[in-house]
């Protein structure tokens, strides 16, 4: 288990960017590291003055996906965001965004939320992620 | 120091948490005690069976009892 895992995060819904703070939250409770690596939309959600608005679903979830998200929200489930710190906490988690999405969406890195740890290109990702599989969310 | 048997140390209650939450939360409370610490923790995720396995196995924390009452499932962790 000592190869971390590597998630790429494109997508910025809150149902796929949910389901990475629970994939990242396991590996850090098994004590795996976790390199997370922002692009796109996902990256545009991490914004300090965004992280906890509602960044919508997947148009895959529906009407009735929706009302689910809502009521397990509605049960206590954390958000993504309160997930992703829980998992900073208890492991080795280290967030960086792409450098190119940090151009393409003209964010500078002062307005990210402090979550993340910094900005980086992809080569720096292939490296900190070794031999470890990548996952593209 | 040597813990006695079945004296528990702290509970984590994890009930009404969904995955992987009471992991999480086992995790941090884990950390903070010593050697042999006896923890109790209760959740109603239902994923929380294998998950506590998986978790034990992998960090060398021992699982010594699981339990299910109802709703809620109680795991009895000693710290490694």
């Amino acid at each position: 288990m000592d190869e971390p895992l590597n998630l790429v995060l494109f997508s910025g819904t809150d149902d796929k960017l949910q389901a990475a703070a629970i994939l990242t939250a396991g590996a850090a409770a098994l004590g795996r590291p976790v390199n997370v690596f922002l692009q796109y939309w996902a990256l545009d959600a991490f914004r300090a003055d965004r992280i906890d608005a509602d960044h919508g679903l997947a148009p895959e979830a529906g009407t009735a996906g929706r009302t689910a998200v809502d009521a397990l929200r509605k049960a206590g489930q954390a958000s993504w965001a309160e997930t992703l710190r829980q998992a900073k906490d208890i492991g080795s988690v280290d967030i960086q965004a792409c450098s190119l999405s940090m151009d393409l969406l003209g964010i500078d890195e002062t307005a990210l939320d402090p979550i993340v740890d910094g900005v980086e290109g992809v080569t720096a990702f292939h490296i900190s992620a070794g031999n470890g599989q990548i996952v593209f969310i | 120091m040597a813990i006695a048997e079945g004296t528990v140390t702290v509970t984590v209650d994890a009930r009404g948490l969904s995955c992987p939450m009471p992991i999480v939360k086992t995790a941090q409370a884990v950390r903070s005690l010593p050697s042999g610490a006896l923890i109790e923790v209760l959740a109603t995720d239902p994923g929380s069976v294998k998950d506590f396995a998986a978790w034990s196995r992998s960090t060398g924390n021992e699982l010594v009892s699981q339990s299910v009452d109802g709703p809620v499932h109680r795991f009895l962790i000693r710290r490694k």
